[in-house]
């Protein structure tokens, strides 16, 4: 990996989005969408059960401050390529001297500014319109979001890797991803509320451990170490996978000339 | 003797049961223009996508500096450029910017004034700050060819570089090819449908069909060879099925001797 072809792919997507100012709407919009919708519901919600309210509903303004973090950070990954198939810019980035290390690290490093920018601005405004501070965890916090971070990277490698391999018409799988596991991850509802089958199945979603414990922790104030260490594991265990598959991919689709397909379309 | 910049060796491609590349070896030295011909097909962009790395050959090999591509990928890549009417740069950032991107992936030292420096060859200088996509299509040829030149590169591949353009565009764009490698002593693999380009450009010609290399010779050679008065009516002949001799198959050297 060389430190000067990341910073000029990570700058590529710096004056990307510095020159096209509709590109933040789109990292602010639909995040806002979501935190007002959730939000509005669960101060609905609130008034209609008084102090009978359960902390999990309240969450629902969390879930979807921490869901975007992950979102985001896929996005980042996988928007990254289509970026340049949209551009026609492809072929020239890949008969640059590029790795695959110089590439995935400049997108793991957009898809972390991408997810600083919405969580951050989603955060205070949850504060200010609905008294929910997602930082009362305080520092303990930080391991539960890199966590989110990490595993949205690895989505983004899996997308970016289906996209590559099945061409353009599977592009909608960089939006499609994240929602393929959404069900099964805790993020709105407790993993007890699937029935055995899934819950089976949410036990090896690194983000399903870290919205169970995320819940717990702004509840009682304590940290759940052991959910955070099972989506540590779960997570090393996705993130290499993850780039084994990416390497992969890239490496039948120079067998395969799948890369000049997308300049082709 | 100083080793061909390029060499490619018995180079096949394979996808599946179709065969655009099938055994294609030719030579590239240093400081040379090589013109690669072929119609539609005939495999000249599958070739050019197997030397920049970018589709990986089922056999053969492309030694480029004297390295092995498939074992030295990246340091040779660093070395060579590419241009090609079929990419773009992104059309949202700035001129500036698109070459201050690629300046840095190739690690170009004095980058700024680098820039200043292909911008003027190509005539673009006053584009700088011209958002790309804003560019007619001669002026975003031009940025490609800029991006190409950055960092003065060895080996440079230029694909139907004046495809789309008017005549006074194609000129300059002929004449910066022949200069830079009077200048810098760049060699260069060309390709075009063009036949004016070829003539003009090159020193020799690949002359590819249906995936094999035909004739590979200067182009009074292949016209004499052929019997043809003009590149074109070779071009035309060839590509509309015309009986192609296998003893023809050689180069300029052997039909000499």
């Amino acid at each position: 990996m060389t430190f000067s072809t990341v910073h000029a792919l990570v700058l590529r997507n710096l004056y990307l989005y510095t020159r096209t100012p509709v590109r933040l709407v789109e990292l602010v919009f639909w995040p806002l969408v979501d935190l007002l919708v959730w939000g509005y519901l669960t101060v609905f919600l609130q008034k209609h059960t008084g102090d009978s309210f359960p902390y999990q509903i309240t969450f629902l303004i969390g879930a979807v401050i921490l869901w975007d973090i992950l979102f985001r950070a896929q996005q980042g990954v996988a928007l990254y390529f289509l970026e340049d198939v949209w551009s026609r810019n492809l072929l020239n980035v890949f008969s640059a001297p590029v790795t695959n290390a110089d590439y995935l690290v400049s997108t793991y490093v957009i898809g972390f500014l991408r997810a600083a920018v919405t969580s951050l601005l989603l955060a205070v405004l949850a504060i200010v319109l609905y008294s929910f501070n997602l930082f009362e965890l305080n520092w303990s916090l930080l391991p539960f979001v890199f966590n989110l971070l990490v595993f949205g990277w690895s989505l983004g490698m899996i997308s970016t890797a289906l996209i590559v391999r099945w061409g353009p018409a599977a592009e909608t799988l960089a939006w499609a991803v994240p929602f393929f596991i959404q069900p099964f991850a805790a993020v709105y509802y407790p993993v007890d509320s699937l029935p055995p089958a899934l819950q089976w199945i949410s036990q090896w979603i690194p983000c399903s451990h870290i919205f169970e414990g995320m819940r717990d922790g702004l509840k009682d104030g304590v940290v759940s170490w052991s959910d955070l260490a099972m989506a540590t594991g779960l997570n090393a265990v996705y993130l290499a996978l993850a780039g084994w598959l990416f390497v992969r991919v890239m490496r039948t689709a120079r067998e395969k000339g799948l890369l000049t397909k997308f300049v082709a379309q | 003797m100083a080793p061909p910049v390029l060499e490619v060796t018995d180079l096949v491609k394979e996808f599946g049961s179709v065969r655009p590349v099938g055994g294609v070896s030719f030579e590239l030295r240093r400081g040379e223009i090589l013109g690669l011909l072929g119609a539609n097909g005939a495999g000249k962009t599958t070739a050019i996508n197997m030397i920049l790395g970018i589709v990986t050959p089922t056999a053969g090999t492309i030694r480029v500096f004297g390295k092995d591509l498939a074992r030295e990928r990246i340091s040779v890549l660093r070395r060579m450029n590419f241009c090609s009417t079929y990419t773009q740069l992104p059309g949202n950032l700035r001129v500036w910017q698109n070459l201050t991107v690629f300046g840095k992936i190739y690690r170009v030292p004095n980058l700024k004034r680098r820039i200043d420096e292909v911008l003027e060859l190509l005539e673009i200088h006053h584009l700088k700050d011209r958002v790309s996509g804003h560019l007619s299509a001669g002026e975003s040829t031009r940025l490609n060819l800029c991006k190409a030149l950055l960092n003065k590169p060895e080996l440079l591949l230029l694909d139907e570089p004046t495809a789309s353009l008017d005549p006074d565009i194609a000129d300059k764009v002929r004449t910066v090819t022949k200069r830079i490698r009077e200048e810098d002593g760049t060699s260069i693999l060309y390709t075009s449908h063009n036949m004016r380009d070829v003539e003009e450009v090159c020193d020799r010609v690949v002359f590819m069909h249906q995936g094999k290399v035909l004739f590979t010779g200067t182009a009074a050679e292949i016209l004499g060879h052929f019997n043809e008065p003009s590149l074109e009516s070779l071009f035309i002949r060839v590509a509309r099925g015309g009986e192609i001799e296998a003893g023809e198959r050689r180069t300029g050297t052997e039909a000499a001797t």
